[in-house]
């Protein structure tokens, strides 16, 4: 038995969610598959303790383009909105960012973040035009379009005036350590923009191209951080019930096994249990490697398309802590109406490239740095009453951990976490009645990502634009007919901003509607 | 300036112990980083030994892939444009295979060793692109180039000097179809194959034979005229057969930087290599898109008025032609044809079997240059192909 959809979307991720709603909404019949038995892939609240639950992966929302809000008409609701930063210091003396403000800090650098912010937002305006767009063809089958989008592109940074169309292209390439040196003083400050610059990526605040990840992160909503009611379920569940609305048909614990393709065209997908679904379009909002060597197979694909799609960067590096407490714990400095704040452990950038050292070599760090928040400060519905949890990104814990992922390791990296976290918080040990570390490893394992890595693919600039996921295959559709991809690995990259798969579904709809 | 200095820098054959014997020209090339002699008495001596009795030649350099593994079959269908699928167990293949764009990267003899075990042979070393077609199938890809050594025995008494060796059952074997024979307690293959366009054979066998299967050969062709010849004399008659040299007719596509400097199988003539019907191959949507709208060049077997070969000549596609439509790759005086005769590379439309070119073709005579226009015509079969070439059993001597 075989059921036959228009479109077939395989993974509930968010970007596989938004473009199920897009094509939906546009009248196509369309059935997403998720392996899973929850939506929303790597954006999903889980229970890891007897009445403790958490945001599993991504855990604060910054970057949802209001472009797929507006598409949509998604309503969100959020716990906490505009959360403040807090740079934490062994001694008390912290550093808080606020918007364009920062307090705990010189005079001179508090004017130069305003200033840093007010130029980095602009530019990340400029970027963020062409997240929401499709990367333009610059060779072969180039259409009028794409010289438009490019020549638009041109334009854009031209306009921008000669001084800062100099400054933009002398940083797009640059480092965030060396911007942080010349700008700031503070090493708090420093370490906090290191951190934010590089969270999420095998990349230490010295290497190269590490102002555009920040760019990035900043792009669509300048990094307004949100805590979503519920976690981030909330985000995927509403996102499930817009494509629902819209027609859609999603079937969770339903695992992609292949993807079938007949005479160079896609005709189905087959799934573990068996299950054949027919369809002349499949969207994979899976990684590109998965998508194209696991589920397509290379003997469907070009030897030159092979190498590339093997050769993409996707090491994870980035760990998640999940922590059930008794109680908040005591931090110097702290008062306790500040919980509902993202805690960053970066002393300064030196410390956050001595913690990319290890990962360099396979090593996890020994200092790790921290993006730490106690979600049920602000939503009671993550944990019993007068209970907590914490929610922290651990960095670094490279996927290709020389030592291999184990429980040995991930005990190792556990309690190197918990010692570092003990200097700030010196009575967290013994509050801490439950607890879930998930390695990039764990992260692959269990939410079906190459190398569990955030983005699908390291967000640098030889993966980015007319290169994501590989060049010549940036335009969603890949060399198979009727397959695309509509994922983080895929132009623009990860992140819970859905541009992926609204660029996505745009050029699907435009391009099956003239075939 | 510091030299490394290393035991051997360039490979030799193992049969080398024997050619140093009778090699009187102490004229060697490389090929693929094994010394490779260029001629060993004369070239026109050689050549006739091809064409007259039994020339050999050491194929050893040759790049050997031995493809096993459960997927072996699917591996080698999507590396070639040919369906292997019809190809059985004891056969071998004359195949192209691809990048992407459907340009040519080398092409090269396919061996079905033994169910689901196969053997690639080609002049140039591929096991970068190998390991990539590789990726996702169950394969084990070997480089046996210095495991196997080889001789190509050509020529119309060559059928003769194997039977004379003892090797029974060689009567039945037909073009392109190989068996395997005991020699010495070693395992030796004999295939018939070859690059000179004649009666042929290609054996095959462990290098610690070598010298042996040499000794047992020469022995056997004494009264048929079996001599060793070099890559002069092979190119001879590789030009007479047709067949084209990558490096010289063609450059593998990954030696290209400009673009328009690669070939597709279409463009050199090999069109009946590339089977749209079977399962997806590499090239396999820039061809058909390279079919369907034309191919930018055409390579073309030329027969060309007068004597002097057109080494290097610009092709135009009318006398007095200001603008040149192509050039040749090949070219030379064809002793047993009696024809100057090349190969080619034109623009389409130009180079329709029938169409007159005129090649310009500069000579020398005593230091002095001169140029005569020439008329070319094109020709579609080779310019030697004997009728012994085909026949099985092929006749005795």
């Amino acid at each position: 038995m075989a059921d036959k959809y228009d479109a077939v979307v395989i993974g509930a991720g968010h970007n596989g969610l938004v473009c199920a709603a897009l094509l939906a909404k546009a009248g196509i019949h369309t059935l997403v598959l998720e392996a899973n038995e929850r939506v929303g892939g790597a954006a999903v609240t889980r229970s890891f303790s007897q009445g403790y639950s958490v945001s599993a992966v991504a855990h604060l929302l910054y970057q949802l383009q209001p472009q797929v809000e507006r598409d949509l008409g998604l309503k969100i609701s959020v716990a906490a909105e505009n959360l403040r930063t807090v740079a934490l210091s062994g001694d008390g003396n912290h550093v808080r960012i606020d918007g364009n403000d920062v307090y705990g800090v010189s005079d001179a650098d508090k004017a130069s973040y305003r200033d840093f912010r007010s130029r980095m937002t602009r530019f990340a305006d400029l970027l963020n035009t062409y997240l929401n767009k499709t990367a333009p063809r610059l060779t072969k089958g180039a259409g009028k379009s794409d010289l438009l989008t490019l020549v638009q592109l041109g334009l854009d940074v031209r306009r921008l005036g000669r001084r800062e169309m100099r400054e933009f292209l002398r940083l797009i390439g640059m480092n965030i350590r060396d911007e942080v040196h010349e700008r700031f003083d503070s090493g708090l400050l420093r370490g906090a923009i290191s951190l934010d610059a590089t969270l999420g990526t095998h990349l230490g605040p010295r290497s190269p191209n590490t102002i555009l990840t920040y760019l990035y992160r900043l792009a669509g909503t300048h990094a307004v951080l949100k805590q979503p009611a519920g976690g981030m379920s909330a985000v995927s569940e509403a996102l499930a019930r817009s494509a629902r609305e819209n027609g859609a048909v999603i079937r969770t614990g339903m695992k992609v096994s292949r993807v079938i393709v007949q005479n160079g065209r896609v005709a189905g997908v087959e799934t573990e249990s068996g299950d054949t679904f027919r369809s002349g379009v499949v969207v994979s909002s899976a990684d590109p490697k998965s998508t194209m060597l696991r589920l397509v197979g290379s003997k469907h694909l070009e030897t030159g398309f092979t190498r590339s799609i093997h050769h993409i960067r996707a090491r994870g590096n980035a760990a998640k802590l999940h922590l059930a407490l008794d109680g908040l714990p005591g931090i110097a400095g702290v008062e306790s109406e500040e919980f509902g704040c993202r805690f960053l452990i970066a002393p300064d950038d030196h410390y956050v490239e001595r913690a990319f050292n290890h990962a360099k070599y396979g090593e996890a760090s020994v200092k790790p740095v921290f993006e730490i928040t106690f979600p049920s400060f602000r939503d009671s519905t993550l944990a019993p009453a007068g209970k907590h949890v914490m929610s922290a990104i651990v960095q670094y814990a490279p996927y290709e951990l020389r030592a291999g992922w184990s429980a040995d390791t991930r005990e190792t990296f556990w309690k190197l976490a918990l010692k570092t976290l003990s200097h700030y918080m010196p009575d967290l040990e013994r509050r801490i009645t439950a607890s879930e570390l998930l390695t990039p490893a764990d992260i692959e394992r269990q939410f079906h990502i190459t190398g569990g890595h955030w983005h699908h693919g390291e967000l640098t600039l030889d993966q980015f634009l007319f290169t994501r996921p590989v060049g010549g295959a940036h335009q969603y559709a890949m060399p198979v007919g009727g397959l695309y991809l509509c994922g983080a690995g895929t132009h623009p990259g990860g992140g819970v901003s859905g541009a992926a798969g609204r660029n996505a579904a745009r050029v699907i709809l435009r391009r099956e509607k003239t075939a | 300036m510091m030299v490394i200095e290393v035991e051997q820098g360039r490979l030799r054959s193992p049969f080398y112990p024997r050619q140093a014997r009778i090699d009187r020209l102490n004229l060697w090339h490389d090929w693929k980083g094994y010394a490779s002699a260029d001629g060993f008495y004369d070239t026109g001596i050689e050549y006739f030994s091809v064409r007259n009795s039994t020339g050999v030649f050491d194929i050893s350099p040759m790049s050997k892939y031995r493809i096993t593994g459960p997927d072996s079959l699917e591996f080698v269908n999507r590396l070639v444009t040919r369906d292997m699928r019809k190809l059985k167990p004891g056969r071998v293949a004359y195949a192209v295979w691809c990048d992407d764009a459907g340009q040519v990267l080398d092409d090269g003899t396919v061996f079905h060793l033994q169910e689901g075990v196969y053997r690639i042979c080609s002049q140039e070393h591929h096991m970068s692109w190998f390991k990539t077609a590789a990726l996702g199938m169950d394969v084990t890809i070997v480089d046996e180039t210095s495991d196997v050594c080889g001789l190509a025995v050509q020529g119309p008494t060559s059928f003769s000097v194997l039977k004379a060796m003892g090797l029974d059952g060689i009567d039945s074997l037909r073009p392109f179809g190989f068996a395997t024979f005991d020699f010495q307690a070693a395992e030796l293959l004999v295939s018939r194959t070859g690059f000179t366009g004649d009666l042929g054979y290609e054996m095959w066998i462990t290098p610690g034979k070598a010298v042996e299967l040499w000794d047992a050969l020469f022995d056997a062709g004494k009264l048929f005229g079996i001599r060793a010849i070099g890559t002069h004399a092979l190119n001879l008659t590789r030009i007479e057969a047709g067949f084209i040299q990558a490096y010289v007719d063609f450059l593998p596509a990954y030696a290209t930087v400009r673009p328009g400097r690669s070939r597709s199988p279409l463009e050199l003539g090999l069109e009946w290599l590339v089977d749209f019907e079977k399962p997806n191959f590499n090239g396999r949507q820039a061809l058909a898109d390279e079919k369907r709208d034309g191919s930018t060049w055409r390579l073309v077997k030329l027969d060309i008025e007068g004597n002097k070969p057109a080494h290097h000549s610009y092709i135009y596609p009318r006398k007095g032609a200001g603008k040149a439509c192509g050039f040749i790759t090949s070219a030379v005086w064809s002793p047993v044809c009696k024809q100057n005769i090349a190969l080619g590379t034109v623009r389409t439309p130009h180079g329709n079997v029938g169409d007159k070119l005129y090649v310009e073709i500069y000579y020398q005579r005593e230091m002095h240059w001169s140029k005569v226009i020439s008329q070319a015509t094109v020709v579609d079969k080779p310019f030697w192909n004997p009728a012994r070439r085909h026949a099985t059993p092929p006749a005795k001597f």
